[in-house]
């Protein structure tokens, strides 16, 4: 610490108040129990005392989104659920982070093509900060995604730069502006709308018959 | 009772009105029309060298080729079946009994076909119509609470049919 190093006595540690802040916060990081799926299953492995998430201060699985600040998103999310998805993070203190588990919230997953009623990715519902692949991950790479995490707390300058908390808007918010002629208050005649306009899209993607 | 003698004994009680029968099957079945039903259903529960008390699943089949080209060489005309898998604990044989439906009430697209429900006979009944009625669009009449129990309130369509369109967006998210 500059100038200020070797003038105080022994067992007095000189820091910023950000990195004693950031320092506190990844140390604590409560996630929120959030198990969809067979992820969940890894997500429990990680907490117990083989893989022992509390080693990084993120043992802590809150069953309410108003005490937590990580969400691992564990699991398919379909679309019944994502509007509750969507309302917990809602309900999440700031800062919050999201962790996006498995191939399925990280983009749809094995359901990508067939899959009607799954959502092609949580980040079209919430923002993600650290995508953990796998199919589910193992404990391991749950752990790394939350290193991760802990490294992106660790770079927050929100008390030195006088900025005021980012709010996480989603790069991907997911929100769909259709173009009036795809759109319709009814649902059942937008729906028709948008059967016709993908059937027409395949028509013309099909190729001429030479 | 092994197959045969039970639908020997259908044969018997209800004569031509079982459409069809299919013994060589693993599962041997019989088919009847949606409006004996429940008739056939009650005699299979209520007969006492039967005793059908419990009915494991009810499933919906669409057959339907959708690509025009397999369509001629599917073998099959486009309809729906609904199949019972029954089993008794007393006499402790098992048997099937399916349903043919159209694709669409009076040939009309958009008219959701109708089969009288089972609720009153069996229990069971009730969640495994809701769920064929969710995903394959059968309406059973006199179903206490028809209702989707699977999918969204608000979803549009029955999925499980083959001609089923996915949706571009629901609630603001992108679906394809």
């Amino acid at each position: 610490m500059g100038w200020l190093e070797d003038r105080l006595e022994e067992s007095v540690l000189t820091t910023t108040l950000e990195r004693a802040i950031n320092w506190a916060r990844e140390s604590s990081l409560w996630p929120m129990t959030f198990g969809l799926a067979c992820c969940a299953i890894e997500m429990m492995a990680t907490g117990a005392p083989r893989y022992d998430i509390d080693r990084f201060g993120a043992g802590a699985f809150r069953a309410t989104p108003r005490q937590a600040d990580l969400m691992i998103v564990a699991g398919t999310v379909n679309f019944k659920m994502a509007d509750r998805v969507r309302r917990l993070y809602n309900q999440m203190p700031d800062p919050k982070f999201v962790i996006a588990m498995g191939a399925c919230t990280c983009g749809g997953g094995p359901y990508y093509k067939y899959g009607y009623n799954v959502v092609k990715g949580v980040d079209l519902v919430v923002p993600v900060d650290v995508y953990v692949p796998g199919c589910p991950p193992r404990p391991e790479a749950l752990l790394e995604g939350l290193l991760r995490v802990q490294d992106k707390v660790r770079a927050m300058k929100n008390l030195t730069r006088g900025q005021p908390l980012e709010l996480p808007v989603p790069k991907r918010t997911g929100q769909v502006l259709l173009p009036p002629e795809l759109s319709d208050a009814d649902p059942v005649k937008a729906l028709e709308k948008q059967n016709a306009w993908a059937a027409q899209n395949k028509e013309q993607a099909k190729p001429t018959k030479a | 009772m092994n197959a045969s003698e039970i639908v020997a004994m259908l044969e018997s009680r209800f004569g031509t009105r079982l459409l069809d029968r299919q013994l060589t099957a693993p599962d041997p079945f019989v088919v009847v029309g949606a409006t004996h039903l429940v008739e056939v259903m009650r005699f299979l529960r209520d007969e006492p060298s039967l005793r059908f008390e419990l009915l494991h699943d009810i499933s919906g089949v669409d057959y339907l080729e959708p690509d025009p080209k397999k369509a001629a060489t599917a073998g099959f005309t486009p309809h729906l079946e609904v199949v019972y898998h029954l089993q008794s604990f007393t006499h402790r044989h098992r048997f099937t009994v399916k349903v043919l439906l159209p694709r669409w009430r009076d040939d009309q697209p958009g008219s959701l076909p109708e089969l009288p429900s089972l609720t009153g006979l069996w229990g069971s009944a009730n969640w495994h119509e809701r769920e064929v009625f969710d995903l394959l669009g059968i309406v059973f009449v006199g179903h206490p609470d028809l209702r989707r129990i699977l999918l969204a309130e608000d979803w549009v369509g029955h999925p499980l049919r083959k001609d089923y369109e996915f949706p571009l967006e629901y609630h603001g998210i992108r679906a394809r």
